[in-house]
């Protein structure tokens, strides 16, 4: 299951930090960071609840770049 | 400049101006810390923060951290003027990426703006609403005044108008259109008011799946984007172990030697290793030229699905034709008119001294289409097409269509009786009471009836009257007119190899192998077989170089997804091709393929000049630093300045004129 969401950064090594924050959550398979087009594409694992999962993703992200956001 | 930028801007120049002036007044001691802790802190106040946080989630990378340990210990080495200069040119340079990239983002999405906002309906009193183009059923009749936007896919029911493709297209030529015309959505209409019936909804519509193409394009990565993300990842804690052996090790090799540990220069210069320490140059320039190349490709007519496809385009060695469709037209015309003469038995393209011409008269014959035709019915009715034609007429087959098309008028069906089609071999009727057989060779042979090969190469029809041979038509695809320039500028590009698939006999596929200039020629293949062909050259490339295959995208679909590189062209149409495809070429120009190649050359140079360039001077200066021979002002050069020259490096990609 793969969704793209948007979301909002201000410099590209922060994306690039904010992709290997969310690669590593639990539930996630592959997260991807377009930080041109401000998209991120998340692979789910097979049965994870995206909602509980994108919180993490999120608070994942914060931790390596504070000024970020994700729009679930 | 959003508010977020604007309030930086004027922290800079207010920081800027308070620097300068502090730096020129003679203040000695702690006046002078405080005097320079205003501009330092007014400019760097979010670094700092952003620096605390950064420690409280354990990141001892962040390049805020990184950014506020080395103006801090400047500062502390009483480099007031330099710690201050460094945050200042780093917010400076912060600001300025953040500037060029929301730029570039919505010049590219300008680019692509071609989603149209609204539909035109008209009510019985010829009064127009605009409406939400999601909620027009299929069917309806839209009305597109001068300058707006076709909304809806469809075909011109009233009303002549030019249309502009060149947002779809990158065609700046407007194309005429009329009544029974097909539109394609995201043209602009501009001269004339024209009532469109839709064919399909907005949803299918051409501009909504290019749109939705062109928006998920970016989630592939190329090999320079995954090199750049490994080489942040490394490079930052790989500098500041550096920095810290070399405030260390030189000074306590100096206090075992017994000489001057010297630590204040040694912390000074590992504190110019911080400043470089940033990858952030890079790490903006190579997406964002990316972004740009696609961006300026998809302005030329070209759609790149991702920039891992840009990188296997710009290397392409092997490029892979279909014929029908992507050489030729793919549009069956009759070329040539051949009766059988009666004197000698012989057709009239066989026998000797007849000279065959194009005629170009206005008359209403049928051979002024630019057939060739023999001198015995020149100025004449041709009895053999209009035959042809009559016992066609009901046929829907692309050769009877093309029979048609060349006998040029209405037929009139009530002359024709006793219609029998005989599937794989044609068909036979009694015309005006005379019964008429018009097929391939495998028709006359069923019927008895001798028939005479022609001489040329293509599609025959042998027509039979009364049971008698009395001619052929020949039927060929015309090659597209761009099509040998397109060849050559692949050649010129530095394709070695150029090869033609096809289904077609093998006489016609080498003559138009041969016309062109295309290398190899496999043809009488069936679709599998074309697959089958695609992995056995794939097999053959060697080294680096990738394998393009170019297809009009009806059915190759298994073949534009085996290749490295699958190219459909004139895929406005096709949704399998857009979809199996890595490019499409937005019209059915073989030209733009050496042109799509050309960008991404273009884009994947750019790329690897940022790359070096960066990584070069930061080692530079993290050489010459170490040595002592620069300072910290050279360091922020190589932060903030190289990161503006790849930035601006990188948005010449988005133009495409001279790719």
């Amino acid at each position: 299951m793969k969704k793209t969401y948007k979301i909002d950064v201000d410099c590209a090594n922060c994306a690039n930090k904010m992709e290997e924050a969310a690669s590593k959550t639990e539930g996630v398979k592959k997260a991807v960071v377009n930080f041109m087009a401000l998209k991120m594409e998340v692979e789910f694992e097979d049965g994870a609840d995206m909602a509980e999962v994108m919180k993490n993703v999120l608070k994942n992200c914060k931790k390596v770049e504070d000024d970020c956001e994700i729009f679930i | 400049m959003n508010k977020k930028q604007k309030k930086m801007l004027i922290r800079i120049i207010i920081a800027g101006v308070l620097m300068v002036t502090f730096a020129l007044v003679p203040i000695e001691g702690w006046v002078r810390f405080a005097c320079f802790m205003l501009p330092y802190l007014t400019v760097g106040y979010d670094v700092l923060w952003k620096a605390l946080k950064g420690i409280k989630n354990r990141q001892p990378f962040d390049e805020n951290f990184l950014m506020a340990v080395a103006t801090i210990g400047a500062i502390v080495l009483g480099d007031y003027t330099e710690g201050v200069a460094v945050i200042l040119f780093y917010q400076i340079g912060e600001l300025f990426q953040s500037i060029a990239v929301g730029k570039s983002r919505r010049s590219i999405a300008a680019l692509m703006d071609i989603r149209p906002d609204f539909a035109n309906i008209e009510d019985e009193n010829g009064n127009l609403t605009q409406v939400d183009p999601g909620e027009v059923p299929v069917g309806s009749v839209i009305v597109v005044k001068p300058g707006e936007r076709i909304p809806i896919d469809g075909v011109i029911v009233s009303g002549t108008t030019s249309i502009d493709t060149a947002a779809l297209t990158g065609e700046s030529v407007p194309r005429d259109a009329a009544e029974n015309d097909e539109v394609i959505s995201g043209c602009i209409n501009m001269t004339g008011v024209i009532r469109v019936r839709t064919t399909c909804e907005f949803g299918e519509s051409t501009v909504s799946r290019i749109l939705e193409l062109v928006e998920n394009s970016s989630s592939r990565k190329s090999k320079p984007e995954n090199f750049i993300s490994k080489f942040a990842r490394i490079y930052t804690p790989a500098v500041c172990g550096a920095a810290l052996a070399l405030a260390v090790i030189p000074p306590v090799i100096g206090l075992i030697a017994g000489t001057d540990p010297g630590w204040s220069t040694w912390v000074y210069r590992a504190l110019t290793f911080l400043v470089i320490s940033c990858p952030c140059a890079l790490v903006v320039s190579i997406p964002l030229s990316f972004f740009a190349g696609i961006g300026g490709a998809s302005r030329a007519g070209v759609l790149i699905k991702g920039s891992n496809y840009m990188e296997a385009l710009s290397r392409v060695k092997t490029v892979v034709f279909d014929k029908t469709g992507t050489m030729t037209e793919g549009v069956f015309e009759v070329e040539g008119i051949h009766h059988r003469d009666d004197k000698t038995g012989k057709c009239t393209c066989q026998a000797e001294g007849v000279a065959f011409s194009r005629e170009e008269d206005d008359s209403d014959h049928p051979h002024k289409h630019g057939i060739d035709i023999c001198d015995t019915c020149k100025g004449h009715e041709c009895k053999l097409l209009e035959l042809a034609g009559l016992v066609e007429s009901a046929s829907s087959h692309p050769i009877s269509r093309s029979l048609l098309k060349a006998y040029g008028r209405e037929p009139d069906r009530s002359r024709v009786s006793d219609v029998r089609e005989l599937s794989g071999k044609g068909i036979t009727a009694t015309v005006d009471g005379i019964p008429v057989a018009v097929g391939n060779a495998g028709l006359m042979e069923s019927l008895g009836i001798e028939a005479v090969p022609c001489h040329e190469v293509g599609t025959i029809v042998h027509v039979a009257i009364a049971g008698a041979y009395a001619g052929h038509i020949l039927i060929g695809d015309r090659i597209k007119p761009e099509a040998r320039e397109a060849i050559d500028l692949l050649k010129e590009k530095g394709v070695t190899k150029t090869v033609m698939l096809t289904g077609d006999i093998k006489p016609v596929a080498e003559r138009v192998a041969a016309d062109l200039g295309i290398d190899e020629v496999r043809s009488e293949l069936l679709p599998s077989e074309k697959v089958e062909a695609v992995e056995e050259l794939l097999k053959e490339r060697t080294g680096k170089g990738t394998l393009a295959f170019a297809g009009d995208g009806i059915n190759d679909a298994p073949v534009l997804s085996r290749a490295d590189i699958g190219i459909a062209m004139g895929a406005l149409g096709s949704d399998a091709a857009i979809e199996a495809a890595d490019i499409v070429l937005m019209d059915d120009n073989p030209v733009k393929i050496s042109k799509a190649i050309g960008i991404a050359r273009k884009c994947l140079r750019i790329v690897y000049e940022n790359i070096w360039f960066a990584i070069g001077i930061k080692v530079a200066c993290l050489i010459l630093g170490a040595l002592g021979i620069t300072n910290m002002w050279a360091a922020i050069f190589a932060d903030v300045g190289v990161m503006v020259i790849a930035i601006l490096n990188a948005i010449r990609a988005l133009s495409t004129k001279r790719a």
